[in-house]
């Protein structure tokens, strides 16, 4: 890809940037999580006797195109909301960055 | 009078629901399949159980963006009668059709085994033909049937008498110990508000004839059908 350096991306509509997404949903925490409770007991039966809390979710890759990294961030955070949580029984994180191959050309 | 059974990929309990209504009780049925964005001028739709798109994600969390879930949706805003069953129940709360979520069952285990629910609303389009406190034995078959919100919209639930079945023993007392899955209030069925969508994790399409170990469940479709003669007369 050959871009203007100089020209700032967000500028550019033909071309967006790929930006890579993170998303972790994980059951909110007034809820027992009765999966978590069953391996943290696997845990103990293990020898690991100061292992506690335990706790799962679920990790969300994914690849975005957007002008910017506040779009990205936008549209990761609104996919999350609508689509990879349920805000009725889980809380998520949102994290976002440029991909490497954009670092690299930047 | 026409009722239409939605059928997603992964839908089991289609079929169960066709023949309830279609060959034990003679309603003119029809399946609508998913990618549809025609509900065929049906009456009632009926999500059945099964294990749409896999259950990926989460139950029902991706049946509820299928192209026939807005005409559905648009349906029962408009005051039209929708049952879901099981799976169905799931994805009427993922729509936010029904407050709430189905959470994985308290100990883990699937649970497959007929179950005794007890009548607590007979004042629905689903229930006008049972009585109040009567006691079906229906099968459930579920992981994730463990019903939970937050405490408000359980009140909510309370006030407005919209709790329609909870989990019982052979006698009728709701406890703790004839809760199957850890259902907040031994939860087994609601409506929404306006009564006219109803979501249930236990099977009665599966309990319509005595060949199948119990027909206790035929009173819902019969109640629904009766509810749609009187509104199409």
């Amino acid at each position: 890809m050959v871009r203007n350096s100089s020209a700032p991306y967000s500028l550019n509509p033909i071309s967006p940037l790929t930006y890579a997404a993170d998303i972790t949903v994980m059951l909110r925490s007034a809820i027992l999580d009765v999966q978590g409770k069953t391996v943290e007991n696997a845990l103990h039966t293990l020898g690991y006797a100061g292992a506690g809390h335990v706790r799962i979710g679920k990790h969300v890759t994914l690849s975005l195109e957007a002008g910017s990294l506040e779009e990205a961030e936008k549209l990761a955070r609104e996919m999350a909301e609508r689509v990879l949580s349920n805000p009725i029984m889980e809380d998520f994180v949102v994290s976002v960055a440029a991909t490497t191959e954009q670092e690299a050309e930047a | 009078m026409k009722v239409g059974v939605v059928v997603f990929p992964g839908s089991n309990c289609d079929h169960d629901a066709y023949t309830a209504l279609k060959h034990e009780l003679g309603v003119d049925t029809v399946f609508l399949f998913h990618k549809e964005h025609d509900l065929q001028g049906v009456d009632a739709v009926i999500l059945p159980g099964g294990f749409s798109y896999g259950d990926y994600l989460r139950s029902g969390a991706i049946a509820r963006f299928s192209p026939i879930m807005n005409e559905v949706v648009r349906f029962a805003q408009g005051g039209g009668p929708v049952f879901g069953i099981c799976n169905g129940f799931q994805i009427l709360c993922e729509a936010g059709l029904l407050p709430g979520a189905l959470l994985r069952n308290r100990d883990l285990r699937f649970i497959s085994r007929h179950v005794q629910i007890r009548v607590r609303n007979t004042r629905t389009l689903f229930t006008g033909e049972l009585a109040e406190g009567q006691i079906l034995s229906i099968p459930i078959a579920h992981g994730e049937g463990n019903y939970f919100a937050d405490p408000d919209v359980l009140r909510e639930l309370q006030d407005g008498d919209r709790i329609v079945f909870e989990y019982c023993d052979a006698d009728g007392n709701v406890s703790d110990a004839s809760n199957p899955n850890g259902s907040a209030l031994n939860i087994a069925g609601i409506v929404n508000g306006r009564g006219n969508v109803l979501g249930m994790m236990p099977h009665p399409e599966r309990a319509c004839t005595p060949l199948l170990g119990s027909a206790d469940g035929l009173g819902i479709f019969q109640s629904l059908k009766r509810s749609l003669e009187i509104v199409l007369a």
